[in-house]
């Protein structure tokens, strides 16, 4: 929420319908977790369709799993998680009131953000020029799987595609947060919106450690 | 909290994703699936305990956790208790 | 009695322009902005419910095309479910009471109550262009393969609509959580909550687990429309059955977003006009938590004859069966409650003792359904349309008609004209039974759903039920008509004309922007009527 000026005696941020900046950062906190929750129930049902076609077509799965570089793959999880460290490292600095550690690890996490994209872009280009893009150009190097693996991609797609749509709103989450903690909005006891902000990193960060071994690594010793 | 403790758990994040690549690797039959669920669902649980504070907050934070889980087992399991009897395969 | 008068500052006279309505964060104008934009929509569905009406008068399709007739019902559909019935009492009475039921200034979050709004309308729109731009003929439900590859109407925008418009149902049950658990003033403890409260927070929590799965599987849908990415498709070897499975998690759990609200306003009125405590407080509440639980385990009995397995359909059928318990439970404590208590017989009494009617007979049929012998038999026929009818119209819409009366002076600061509204209950009440209990008739002998034209022995009863529908319709023309005018040349009300217990007509009517000049410190029950009443008493 932005902070808004109210009575003088107020803190600037404390909005009229709460008693104290306490009440306040708790009903946040707790509207950020309800929130999630919706999250992980919006990402559950395209896991309902992974499950269900994994189950149904296992092998097929496992042939256009092994055709996604899984160097970028692992890449992509050691840079994400290694943004959740600096993300954690940015709420704690909020906390003790150190506003220039604190900016420098919200720019450190966005550029790790920013990578994770890139790289992301460079793994969906192979998958262009591999005509792995499901519809009708698609098409599959072992043709016994051709149809299933479309499942297999379509739900890649989406579900990466997803992922990275919630990547790009915490880049903008972050960016505020940074403007913010610039103008010294964000204090010791008013640090909540970069708690919450920290809230929704890790739980994109939580859904990439699931997306990697489902679409990544299903299927490798095989080969 | 102390700082060691971000550290710390950053270690063992890193550690369960170079297990869980070095296991794909591995033939373990139907197992690579479950050992593959079992670190991301370990990973997860650190993050959401120590990077999100979970371990520090209130019941009521717990409740909304679980919940959130427990709803997205609802949707999976009675969808897979579909799957998993029918006596055909469709459109195989 | 003193001739009673408007207090001299209320939220309705604090700022005239129209910016004082469409940047206001007040939640209870925002409730007022929800209540003008689902009355809308609901004209626009009816009206598309008497054309459907219209044209099954005859048995053959004359006054429509079948493809015409196709779009009627699919946005007739979607208008009423989506832009009406999901919306109605939580967004409107619930936007507006639950702050002053706690005892609190406003919702924890009333900028993102104020985008709510917005973003329902920006849906709003969309479908009413698809509307407009030629309709869409897929049935609300938007089964594939015929939405993703065979439908050629305006499937994208309509399904756009709804996935907007998903989000505004989820910020206000994420806004209704958080304040019902962060706002309630002192020494109002959980069970000291009126009911209506215990069932908003259960719609809440459907809302906020349900709402995000549809919205994912609509998007699934436009994947596979737009780019020909395969989901659902058999020709890359999807299942359309998933399709099902997806949007019926949240689509009958989103029968639980209708009628629960209306069961927390019946349990208000019931208690107000026999001026007793609701028998089994506790029961009632816990019943309103269990529906919502239970609503999200048993969304296949949707599916039977889809393909679905035999051992998932008897799972399904069984816990199907369960969520007649807590709602058996309600019913029973109502009739309890009205036992032997003082009922004085008001129009929102009136509305209420047909809620309790009509669900009973919706909620039994519901059992009918439940069993997979005997759905089978009734799948896709006109006994469906009369079992969710009972529920949605006779049930949910009833509660929504009973609240707005009975809460009516506190939000406007005047009476509705009392005979008025008991006449147009009656009418209701006659002309829905008249729509609708001919079509359960119908749906045994065999007539499906979703036909333009049908056999001619079946015209006796068709015409029975198009007969009711226009019953209904001058039903629900004129409390809007008077309640419109009472705004202006109603009579007073007064802080408390029911002598109701509640913290809200503790306050003025209208209230005051902040809702309550000091917070309020709650030391009693939810309806201590007898022991506490006559303090309450204008």
């Amino acid at each position: 929420m932005l902070p808004e000026a109210t009575h003088d005696q107020h803190h600037p941020a404390l909005a009229h319908q709460f008693d104290s900046l306490a009440a306040q950062s708790e009903a946040t906190t707790l509207g950020m977790w309800v929130f999630l929750a919706t999250e992980v129930l919006f990402f559950g049902g395209l896991f309902a369709c992974y499950a269900v076609y994994r189950a149904w077509y296992p092998e097929a799965f496992a042939a256009a799993s092994r055709s996604i570089d899984i160097t970028l793959g692992a890449t992509n999880t050691v840079v994400l998680i290694t943004s959740s460290l600096t993300m954690a490292l940015a709420v704690h600095a909020a906390q003790t009131g150190k506003r220039k550690v604190l900016m420098t690890f919200l720019v450190i996490t966005m550029v790790l953000g920013v990578v994770f994209l890139g790289i992301k872009s460079v793994e969906y280009y192979q998958k262009f020029t591999e005509h792995h893009i499901p519809g009708p150009n698609f098409s599959f190097e072992d043709g016994k799987f051709n149809r299933h693996a479309q499942l297999f991609f379509s739900l890649y797609f989406a579900m990466t595609g997803l992922h990275a749509v919630h990547m790009i709103i915490g880049l903008g989450i972050m960016l505020t947060m940074l403007w913010w903690s610039w103008r010294g909005i964000i204090t010791p006891e008013y640090y909540s919106p970069i708690e919450i902000s920290g809230l929704y990193w890790h739980f994109v960060d939580i859904v990439w450690i699931f997306l990697f071994p489902l679409l990544y690594l299903i299927g490798r010793h095989a080969h | 909290m102390p700082l060691r403790i971000y550290y710390t758990i950053f270690a063992i994040l890193m550690f369960c994703t170079y297990l869980t690549v070095q296991m794909a690797f591995l033939d373990l039959g139907e197992w690579n699936t479950f050992a593959a669920l079992a670190i991301a669902i370990f990973k997860a649980t650190l993050v959401v305990l120590f990077f999100m504070h979970v371990k520090y907050s209130p019941k009521l934070t717990w409740a909304v956790v679980i919940g959130s889980v427990f709803w997205l087992g609802i949707l999976l399991a009675f969808t897979m208790t579909d799957y998993l009897t029918r006596g055909w395969r469709t459109y195989g | 009695m003193a001739t009673l008068l408007l207090p001299p500052r209320h939220y309705l006279n604090d700022g005239y322009g129209i910016k004082s309505w469409l940047l206001t964060r007040d939640h209870k104008r925002i409730g007022l902005l929800y209540l003008a934009a689902i009355t809308l929509f609901f004209f626009v569905g009816g009206a598309m419910a008497v054309l459907i009406r219209l044209e099954l008068a005859t048995p053959v399709g004359d006054l429509v095309s079948d493809e015409t007739y196709n779009k009627l019902f699919t946005m007739h559909g979607v208008m009423m479910v989506f832009f009406f019935l999901i919306p109605s009492i939580p967004a409107t009475l619930g936007n507006f009471l639950i702050p002053i039921m706690i005892g609190a200034k406003d919702l924890a979050f009333p900028k993102l109550n104020l985008a709510s709004w917005y973003i329902y309308i920006c849906g709003g729109l969309f479908t009413l262009y698809a509307l407009v731009a030629g309709g869409v003929d897929t049935g609300w439900t938007f089964y594939t393969p015929f939405s993703t590859v065979s439908s050629t109407t305006n499937v994208i925008p309509t399904a756009l609509g709804i996935f907007v418009t998903g989000f505004s149902s989820i910020l206000t049950g994420f806004n209704f959580i958080v304040t019902i658990h962060r706002m309630r003033a002192p020494g109002l403890t959980w069970f000291r909550m009126p009911l209506f409260l215990w069932s908003m927070y259960a719609t809440s929590l459907i809302m906020v687990l349900g709402t995000p799965v549809l919205a994912v599987t609509i998007l699934l849908v436009a994947l596979e429309r737009l780019f020909h990415f395969g989901f659902f498709d058999p020709a890359v070897g999807g299942d359309p059955v998933l399709f099902q499975h997806l949007f019926w998690f949240y689509s009958h759990p989103a029968v639980y977003i209708m009628i629960l609200p209306s069961m927390g306003v019946v349990s208000e009125l019931v208690a107000a006009f026999c001026r007793k405590q609701i028998f089994g407080y506790s029961f009632v509440a816990f019943a309103s938590v269990g529906i919502a639980v239970l609503g999200f385990l048993v969304w296949g009995h949707h599916m039977f004859v889809a393909g679905e397995s035999v051992f998932a359909s008897m799972i399904f059928s069984a816990l199907s069966f369960l969520v007649a318990i807590p709602s058996a439970v309600k019913v029973f404590n109502w009739t309890a409650t009205m036992y032997k208590g003082s009922i004085s017989w008001q129009t929102p009494m009136l509305y209420a003792v047909g809620f309790i009617g009509l669900f009973t007979i919706g909620g039994l049929t519901g059992l009918f359904l439940a069993s997979v012998g005997l759905d089978i038999h009734v799948t896709d026929t006109y006994f469906i349309i009369a079992h969710f009818h009972y529920i949605m119209v006779g049930g949910a819409l009833m509660g929504y008609l009973g609240g707005l009366h009975y809460w009516w002076p506190k939000i406007s600061g005047r009476m509705y004209p009392e005979f008025l509204a008991k006449l147009s209950a009656g009418i209701i009440f006659l002309g829905f039974n008249l729509t609708f209990f001919p079509q359960f008739i119908l749906g045994y002998l065999g007539m499906p759903r979703r036909y333009h034209a049908y056999p001619p022995e079946f015209q006796v009863l068709n015409v029975l039920s198009s007969a009711g529908a226009s019953i209904l319709g001058v039903g629900y023309l004129i409390p809007m008509l008077y309640l419109m005018w009472s705004l202006r040349y109603g009579k007073i009300a007064g802080s408390n004309p029911w002598g109701a217990v509640g913290l809200e007509w503790t306050t003025t009517s209208p209230p005051p922007t902040e809702n309550f000049a000091v917070t309020p410190i709650v030391t009693w029950d939810a309806y201590e009527y007898g022991t506490r009443v006559k303090d309450h008493v204008a």
